[in-house]
């Protein structure tokens, strides 16, 4: 192999860099199709993103839903595992958080109530993990398909708590109550303005802070604590880990849990952060868009983070443009399935080419 | 009550249609050791082009055969990422799912300005309801007449297409050289190269079948069903279509038997809405969560064993670097 030739830069940011460009490159070209000039597209959506205080609000608004699935999606994936049901743990971890800001929210302030939540999103996310890392690991049943079942089970699930149990009398949509003012989670800007920063109105919320902390946590967790060396193992080399001593069972089991806790904090952002109540379908998509900032973001969390600014910017973007242009925002869902197309499924097409491209010029220079 | 038996087995037969040809199309590509989560995708895709085709040239048979293209089209890419490529096929399939869920709405709204739909398809821009022979003289003899008008007969040509298609698969499949073949490959494709038989030509076959046969699933959706195309109408089928597959543990009758109790659950569900057992309501969500929860009980062993072809999911790599 002539990988270790090559230094890693190569790998964990070149090749990444020109996957990402490939992509939008052919998203350029519906552009063009659908008659928008792409350059003035990306001007739009550039600005719409960063240009503004209100709109990069909205871009890292964004990326803290993205932060949470990601990680989600990056630590399972060290295990070996392929968590599809980021999407089923995010609506019913914030199921449980919804449940803390209606019952809780009622009697105390949020910095009260947020702890709780973070436990309650834990749990319930978890808990929707659970079963399939159990399934898997006992009765070896497939971890993608049974979270893709769970994902639909969670749909019907939280159907029928809203349509029957959660939604108020005499409304029409399939909304709960709104939480109480005190429960809400502080803007940031409300936080920053007695400090004597000013910043524009957005969404953005404490949240924000808690995923960089989770990056964080992932960080230590998998790189320097025993189970995250543990997980590590399984993932690189499962018989190996295995023979190893390793318990499979309890890594598994373990690694979801995990998994499935950072997904249930979606609805920290979403819910107690800016809805204010559980809505249908409030997790719109943002679990599957996890696996591309997973696998982009090299599943690592500085990746992580990293990408999920960038699908933040995509999403705020997008949501310019279709202001801007009046298409559609499913454009920027475009975007994102060319993203994990070429910096997933495509990931190694360009890597021989690469490699032969960077060796060549590097004998040149050594010959020089 | 018998005629409502018969109402509601004529929904299942056409809920059923769609999930038949998809969970065929799954099997193919599963069978030769390519996992296909991107059903969901290419019906969608189908539906798409299918119902954009027959309004622009108002007949349902380009419809059908642009569907299918286009359908075709997503299995080559998917091969491309997974078999040439050697890139995850779950990776791969998600990424078609969401191109097919994002390309369909904004094409959509950018040829037809109708917020993502096609306009609603007349004449023959759609697949008639075939009416058997004999269908009217029958309508009034006691129960035979009406399993057989009712039920069997009245239905688009897309929906006899799936039923036919399943021993066709099955003969395919299972007693012609092709078919072992293929099964090996999704077996021991070690063996099969060995043998001197391109594992990369049988899966790239293997996809090409796959995306025929869900891309009459996928026409069968909006120019059979419904006439019209509405953004995100496989909602999911093309998911159901893959617990089916499960269910049916990689066999063509026994996918369809799933594929039938899916559809049936799902006409179900709309009986059931409002009906009680003594005080409580029956939740119309339990009934539609019933397949999925079936399928987990099924691969956690409870109900049987579903064992997967042993090869699925991995490249094959010819040489050892």
């Amino acid at each position: 192999m002539s990988q270790a030739k090559v230094p890693a830069w190569v790998n964990v940011a070149l090749l990444p860099a020109i996957n990402v460009l490939v992509a939008f490159a052919v998203s350029a070209l519906l552009f063009l199709y659908i008659d928008i000039s792409p350059i003035d597209a990306a001007k739009v959506m550039w600005i719409g993103a960063f240009g503004y205080a209100e709109g990069f609000g909205y871009t890292l608004y964004y990326a803290t839903g993205f932060i949470f699935t990601g990680l989600a999606v990056a630590v399972a994936f060290h295990a070996g595992l392929f968590n599809i049901g980021g999407e089923g743990q995010a609506y019913i971890g914030g199921l449980g958080i919804g449940l803390v800001c209606l019952t809780l929210g009622e009697y105390a302030p949020w910095y009260l109530v947020f702890p709780v939540a973070v436990l309650a999103g834990a749990l319930f996310g978890g808990a929707w993990a659970f079963i399939p890392a159990y399934l898997q690991a006992k009765r070896g049943s497939h971890i993608v398909i049974t979270t893709i079942m769970f994902n639909f089970i969670s749909a019907s699930l939280m159907g029928y708590l809203l349509v029957n149990v959660l939604k108020p009398e005499n409304t029409m949509a399939t909304e709960s109550r709104v939480f109480n003012a005190n429960s809400w989670l502080p803007k940031m800007h409300e936080m920053l303005s007695p400090l004597g920063i000013e910043m524009a109105a957005s969404p953005l919320n404490l949240s924000f802070l808690f995923a960089l902390l989770c990056c964080l946590f992932v960080w230590l967790f998998i790189w320097h604590t025993r189970w995250g060396y543990e997980i590590r193992s399984l993932g690189a080399n499962a018989s190996a880990a295995k023979y190893a001593g390793i318990n499979y069972i309890k890594v598994i089991v373990v690694t979801m849990l995990i998994s499935g806790m950072l997904a249930g904090f979606f609805g920290l952002n979403v819910l107690q952060g800016e809805l204010h109540q559980i809505k249908l379908n409030f997790v719109e998509g943002f679990g599957f868009t996890g696996i591309a900032v997973a696998l982009m973001g090299r599943n690592h969390p500085v990746g992580v983070l990293l990408a999920s600014l960038l699908f933040g910017f995509l999403y705020q973007g997008g949501a310019e443009l279709s202001f801007e242009y009046g298409v559609d925002r499913n454009i920027v869902v475009v975007l994102q399935g060319l993203v994990i197309l070429f910096s997933g499924a495509l990931e190694h097409m360009f890597r021989p080419s690469l490699e032969k491209a960077y060796l060549k010029f590097f004998a040149k220079q050594g010959v020089a | 009550m018998f005629d409502t038996i018969i109402l509601m087995l004529d929904a299942t037969m056409r809920v059923a249609t769609p999930l038949i040809l998809a969970s065929l199309a799954g099997m193919f590509s599963e069978r030769s050791g390519v996992v296909n989560i991107a059903l969901e995708g290419k019906l969608l895709a189908a539906a798409f082009t299918g119902a954009a085709m027959a309004h622009v040239t108002g007949s349902a048979w380009l419809g059908l055969f642009a569907g299918i293209g286009i359908s075709i089209l997503l299995s080559l890419l998917h091969g491309f990422a997974a078999i040439t490529h050697r890139g995850d096929q779950v990776v791969s399939g998600m990424a078609i799912n969401i191109l097919a869920a994002g390309l369909t709405v904004t094409l959509g709204r950018h040829w037809f300005q109708q917020g993502g739909q096609t306009p609603s398809l007349t004449g023959d821009a759609r697949f008639a309801p075939i009416q058997l022979p004999l269908a009217e003289t029958l309508q009034d003899v006691p129960l035979v007449g009406s399993l057989y008008s009712n039920l069997l007969s009245g239905h688009s040509l897309l929906v006899y297409v799936a039923f036919l298609a399943v021993p066709v698969s099955w003969y395919l499949l299972f007693k012609t050289r092709f078919g072992l073949r293929l099964r090996a490959v999704g077996e021991s494709p070690n063996a099969v190269d060995t043998a001197g038989i391109s594992v990369v030509k049988m899966r790239y076959s293997a996809l090409i079948i796959c995306g025929i046969l869900v891309g009459i699933g996928g026409v069968y959706l909006s120019v059979g069903q419904t006439a019209q195309f509405i953004p995100n109408m496989s909602a999911g089928k093309g998911y159901m279509a893959l617990a089916a597959l499960i269910f049916g543990k990689w066999k063509p009758i026994t996918a369809m038997l799933a594929c039938l109790l899916f559809g049936f659950l799902d006409a179900l569900a709309i009986r059931m809405q409002g009906v009680t057992i003594g005080d409580f309501p029956i939740p119309v969500q339990a009934i539609e969560a019933l397949p999925y929860v079936l399928t987990v009980f099924l691969l956690a062993g409870f109900i049987g064993k579903a064992i997967a072809p042993k090869a699925i999911g991995v490249p094959y790599t010819k040489e050892r670097e």
